[in-house]
């Protein structure tokens, strides 16, 4: 995975609430078993039209290159499927920022390099005021524009998976003699778990 | 300390305490489809892993699936290829399958549920967000993206942390013609689609207990809808009850000490939650939704809100955005909207008691002329074949409705069953969002019973005045 330290980049704002999975991907686009190539369909129908030409005026055919994105509350939310994530990813997006997140697709980001960010929604509207760009330093948990500086909270271990693009499996196959240990006492407790009779 | 029951799951199963509020979590039962997994079979494979514990996994197809004749071949050929590549993977990796000519294949939740495969007390995940389902068993269940699939099948963990614990009290007892879908939107529309963020939701009170299995399972499904991790309600006699005999459940040589155990799992009396909500079940009206999330209904007896008075400018510019997308003006009684189609199934409504529910509605009546479609896909084989042993397949079939093979259906329509653009639907299923049944479909969330009516009458109706 790709590590993410700090990064300075122009952001689009989509000024809607409740972004869902099915927005970000509708889908009819889910039927891959690739993770690759969804970035042309983010957003797919607010991004093109009926005859599948791109529509000027939403936010990312203006900016195609845009690596922020900053929208209103619960962002995420619906389904738990992976493809939204992979999506934006795959556009390019490095960050998105809002007030609230839905649980999965914010663990989901964490896993494809996606930093996912809380600001108020009061900070995001007046980094929008400002068409400047914005830097978001993960090591400092701040996100700077001009004169303008915001704190973010994270988590420790997400901070650092970001940081050092670690692979989770990999750490976690590392306490394979707990994890082997701890099966053999839980199926002891409750042997129902460990077999199936049909 | 006193517990709760989320807090006694949790502590059974934490393999390692990471000391960052994080913990590795070990997970004993894994629902796999063929949507959300080709990406992490592969991810497992490229990096050269072993599956760790492959009789912890129970796969089917049900997202794609055509729920027409199944001797026909899959014609669309990318869900064709996703079917394919599950059916390679299970045999590949030696896993518990119920493919498309298994009379057990059905929606991966009301299939793991019927099989015995949840019990009271596991960590249970899938790469499915509806996987909330399963707390009606009493399990931790929730939904995990491809990712952490990847990981529960290289390490039967997950690196989790703890959610806060939220109660909803139902107190009273719901009226005659309400059900566990009204209880969960009318719910949804009080805390709001964020309203169970970063929590897992304990269900208690009287209404709760008096649900049914299947009941419970569509309060805990809906959940999910309300922004929670999961939801959970703690296992009783009813519980135990679903579970005897079922093909993954205990068998005899474990099942007293299982159900001892069992029984332990309720939240201490004295026990404190990070927050709670009450709901008085005997006010609640059958649901609808009017607008595109389920936190956008109101009592049948309602109207579309008048969302331009709205305070909050976002939640305004969403809501008017809503209306506009479904075709109604403010002041509109809910009651007497007609529909185009009508969508009974999915792993909120296609169990067999919804079935039920909706054929002794439907019985000896005939859908409205109207009525373009109306849909009856059981949740699950085993459903379907219950269903016909008790003639409900007739009762919809003389009624005009197409009764159909199992699967998600026009839930989510990625198979060919969906809405056309501007079409509207009285479904059981549990998201009305943009596009979800059909581009530019509109979808009116309801319960079995409220869709059964809607068929008759063509229209949005209180099912309470065909009782
Ligand atoms: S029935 Fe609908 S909500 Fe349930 S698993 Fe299938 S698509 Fe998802």
């Amino acid at each position: 995975m790709q590590p993410f330290k700090t990064l300075t980049a122009k952001a689009a704002y989509l000024p809607i609430s409740n972004i869902d999975t099915d927005m970000l991907v509708p889908k009819q686009y889910l039927k891959t078993v690739k993770r690759s190539g969804l970035g042309r369909v983010l957003f797919a129908e607010q991004r093109y039209d009926a005859d599948g030409a791109p529509r000027p005026d939403f936010v990312l055919n203006k900016n195609p290159d845009v690596q922020i994105l900053m929208a209103g509350e619960n962002f995420g939310c619906g389904s738990s499927r992976e493809h939204a994530p992979w999506a934006l990813a795959d556009f390019g997006i490095r960050v998105i920022i809002a007030p609230s997140f839905a649980d999965i697709f914010y663990n989901n980001c964490f896993k494809n390099g996606i930093l996912p960010l809380r600001l108020r929604a009061q900070e995001i509207e007046e980094l929008r005021a400002k068409d400047m760009p914005i830097t978001v330093d993960l090591e400092n948990q701040r996100v700077t524009q001009g004169r303008l500086s915001f704190q973010f909270e994270i988590q420790p271990s997400c901070k650092e998976a970001l940081l050092e693009g670690l692979d989770e499996i990999e750490k976690v196959l590392k306490l394979k003699g707990e994890i082997e240990a701890f099966e053999r006492k839980h199926f002891e407790e409750q042997p129902w778990l460990g077999t199936f009779h049909a | 300390m006193p517990k709760t029951l989320y807090d006694k799951i949790w502590k059974q199963h934490v393999v390692h305490d990471f000391g960052d509020g994080s913990v590795l979590l070990y997970i004993d039962r894994h629902l796999v489809h063929e949507v959300t997994s080709p990406q992490a079979f592969e991810g497992l494979s490229v990096a050269g892993r072993k599956m760790w514990r492959h009789e912890s996994v129970l796969a089917t197809c049900d997202h794609d699936v055509p729920t027409t004749d199944r001797s026909a071949p899959i014609s669309d050929p990318e869900a064709k290829l996703q079917i394919e590549t599950l059916d390679e993977n299970c045999r590949a990796y030696e896993l518990r399958y119920y493919g498309m000519d298994d009379k057990r294949q059905g929606v991966v939740h009301v299939m793991g549920a019927e099989q015995g495969f949840t019990l009271p007390g596991i960590t249970l995940v899938c790469g499915d967000s509806h996987t909330s389902t399963h707390g009606a068993l009493g399990a931790l269940a929730f939904g995990i993206g491809t990712s952490e699939i990847e990981h529960v099948f290289a390490t039967q963990t997950l690196v989790a942390r703890k959610s806060r614990n939220m109660r909803v009290m139902v107190d009273g007892a719901l009226q005659l013609g309400v059900g566990a879908k009204d209880l969960v939107l009318a719910l949804i529309a009080q805390i709001g689609i964020g309203g169970g963020t970063e929590c897992v939701i304990e269900y208690q009170g009287e209404a709760v207990e008096n649900l049914s299995m299947e009941g419970r399972m569509t309060l805990c499904n809906m959940t999910i809808e309300a922004g929670a991790r999961a939801g959970l309600i703690a296992p009783d006699e009813k519980t135990f009850a679903w579970l005897k005999g079922l093909p993954l459940a205990p068998g005899h040589e474990h099942w007293e000490k299982a159900v001892a155990y069992w029984k332990t799992l309720r939240s201490d009396s004295d026990a404190l939650f990070d927050n709670e909500v009450r709901i008085d079940a005997s006010k609640i009206e059958p649901y609808v939704t009017w607008g595109t999330n389920p936190e956008m209904g109101a009592p049948i007896s309602a109207t579309v809100p008048d969302v331009a008075k709205e305070a909050d400018p976002i939640k305004r510019q969403s809501r008017l955005k809503a209306l506009e997308y479904i075709g109604l003006k403010p002041g509109t009684p809910l009651d007497g909207i007609p529909v185009d189609k009508i969508f009974i199934g999915s792993c909120t409504n296609g169990r067999l008691q919804d079935l039920r529910e909706a054929a002794a509605i439907v019985k000896g009546r005939k859908i409205a002329p109207t009525v373009k479609l109306a849909l009856v896909v059981p949740g699950s084989g085993v459903v379907k074949e219950l269903a016909e042993r008790e003639g409900l397949d007739k009762i919809f079939k003389e009624a005009g409705f197409e009764w159909r093979e199992p699967g998600c259906s026009m839930c989510l329509a990625m198979n060919p069953d969906k809405l056309l653009p501007g079409e509207r639907c009285a479904s059981t299923s549990n998201r009305n969002f943009e596009g979800r049944q059909g581009y530019g479909g509109r979808t009116h969330l309801v319960s079995p019973m409220m869709a059964a009516a809607a068929a008759i009458k063509g229209c949005i109706t209180d099912v309470r005045k065909m009782l």
